[in-house]
């Protein structure tokens, strides 16, 4: 690992001005995602501000649902009783990332900024458009190669080898998208709260970028709004093994039915895009449907028109229909 | 030794006993004396200008020692505080070899930088129990052959040991999901799941 400066943030203020000081300066809080990216050589920081001692770990009543502060660990998400009773498909999909071990490291803030575990962008003798940067033209290893792995949908529409069809990893992710949080971020200029749909990006022609975050932002807390009619969820993870695995496809569903028919629904997927893919249009052609397979289908098939499947991925495309279909009758049972 | 011995380590590696008198411990607490590990032979890295004087407290031992800040918990215990119970499988945290447990919550050494757990109880699988007073689940791996070779024992331990306190013991399905971040190749699962439960029915989660 490249050597480094250590230095710690006693508060978030304070933490903001030092990240803006420093010219490759990254903050360091659970550190799962970093120290590994640091010891392949892909993220190389002169600078870590360590912010892990913030009083930022809060989870807390407000007035509209909750708050949970940025350096909340994984595993006190999971298990908080504002979580389970009031965002059970947050706590679902916690649970469902990673092992306990890192559950009980990793921070929500950390696991906002997840970077991908596309095998191109982890080995640095591939090319690797996200990697390496936008002046590099160097491509993009996994178009051609072993891709698997990969985004089916959210796909830039130019050319694709100087974009990125990596996907975003975090479950967590998924829930928030289907939550509709919103990010709240501090920055030189004051703060400013983000929803997630804005937070997270498509690659595009910025691969580098996985989110909208500036470089010298801090994020300080995200808010969930209690939803006035609960319903059922369910996150439903499909991966190579039981457990400790990334997805390969996943859902987030919310349904409210009332007498048979849709009154409310949230569908988010994980793991066919560069960022969590949720459509409201589709979920607004559900509203007033009866719960059936039927409308369920219909519903999956409009959440992956358009998809696009590379040599070794096309699986997902009808793997993703299926597991939306299972998912929406298993909340609506 | 005693719950208050102190320790200064060098650049080498070599650990000196310093006090067991509590009373003292407070000036123990100071920057240590340390050599410039620059000067050293031994296991740090040659570009020193980041390093700093660090304590750590493991195994209700504190250790105090210059470190890189890009020194892994891992690393540094193993090279250089002699505790190499805790095993560099993968690196990567994805095996589990490497567990420990930091505030009395388990958590990979690998991917935990040493310069950011000063001030937190840190145990090891040495901590765990001794050779005469096993843990309970170090006995439970004998008796229901948790291990063939024996190299992802100390994390399985560790692992297990923490989910026992943490609960999600109900079933031996609860147990291989909760277990599931440490990995064994010689296939011993069964035999660990099988320890984790008859520790649980013994009621002696340690």
């Amino acid at each position: 690992m490249k050597n480094f400066q250590y230095t710690e943030a006693s508060q978030p203020a304070q933490a903001v001005q030092q990240i803006g000081a420093g010219r490759d300066t990254k903050f360091v809080a659970g550190g799962t995602n970093l120290v590994d990216l640091m010891k392949y050589g892909i993220e190389q920081p002169d600078t870590l501000i360590d912010i892990s001692r913030l009083e930022l770990a809060k989870i807390e009543k407000t007035a509209t649902g909750i708050r949970i502060g940025a350096l909340a660990r994984n595993s006190d998400m999971a298990e908080h009783p504002l979580v389970t009773s009031q965002f059970p498909l947050l706590a679902e999909a916690l649970l469902a990332g990673a092992s306990p071990q890192l559950r009980n490291m990793a921070t929500l803030g950390g696991n906002l900024m997840q970077r991908t575990r596309c095998n191109y962008f982890y080995d640095i003798s591939q090319p690797c458009n996200k990697r390496q940067g936008p002046t590099a033209q160097a491509g993009c290893g996994a178009l051609e190669g072993y891709n698997r792995i990969h985004a089916i949908l959210g796909l830039e529409s130019g050319d694709l080898n100087q974009s990125c069809i990596a996907t975003n990893p975090s479950d967590m992710n998924v829930a928030l998208a289907a939550l509709d949080a919103v990010v709240n971020v501090s920055g030189p200029a004051g703060q400013r709260a983000i929803p997630i749909r804005d937070f997270h990006r498509l690659a595009g022609k910025k691969p580098q970028q996985d989110t909208t975050l500036a470089p010298n932002e801090l994020i300080t807390s995200i808010d969930l709004t209690t939803p006035q009619r609960a319903g059922k969820s369910h996150y439903l993870k499909v991966r190579d093994r039981a457990s400790y695995a990334f997805a390969l496809v996943s859902v987030a569903a919310r349904l409210v039915v009332e007498s048979g028919r849709i009154q409310d629904v949230r569908l988010a997927l994980g793991g066919v895009a560069h960022k969590p893919w949720r459509l409201t249009s589709v979920e607004q052609q559900l509203i007033g449907k009866p719960a059936t397979e039927a409308s369920f289908r219909e519903a999956a098939r409009q959440l992956v028109a358009g998809a696009k499947g590379f040599e070794h991925n096309a699986f997902k495309i009808e793997l993703a229909q299926s597991a939306i279909v299972r998912a929406l009758q298993t909340v609506a049972a | 030794m005693t719950d208050n011995d102190n320790y200064m380590v060098d650049g080498a590696g070599r650990r000196w006993f310093l006090k067991q008198s509590t009373a003292l411990a407070g000036t123990l607490l100071l920057p240590p004396l340390a050599t410039p590990s620059s000067a050293l032979p031994g296991t740090v890295p040659a570009a020193s200008s980041t390093a700093r004087p660090i304590t750590l407290r493991v195994n209700r031992k504190t250790y105090k020692l210059t470190a890189e800040p890009r020194e892994t918990l891992l690393d540094l215990m193993r090279n250089r505080l002699n505790l190499t119970g805790s095993k560099k499988g993968c690196d990567h945290g994805q095996c589990g070899a490497c567990t420990v447990h930091i505030d009395g919550r388990r958590a990979y050494s690998c991917l935990t930088l040493a310069v950011m757990q000063q001030g937190r109880d840190i145990t090891t699988i040495e901590g765990l129990g001794t050779e005469s007073a096993l843990h309970p689940l170090q006995a439970a791996f004998i008796e229901h052959d948790g291990f063939q070779c024996g190299f992802c024992t100390p994390g399985q331990l560790m692992a297990g040991a923490a989910l026992l306190r943490e609960g999600h013991t109900g079933s031996a399905d609860e147990i291989r999901e909760w277990m599931s971040g440490n990995i064994c190749r010689c296939g011993a699962y069964p035999g660990i799941v099988a320890a984790i439960q008859s520790v649980k029915k013994g009621g002696t989660p340690g």
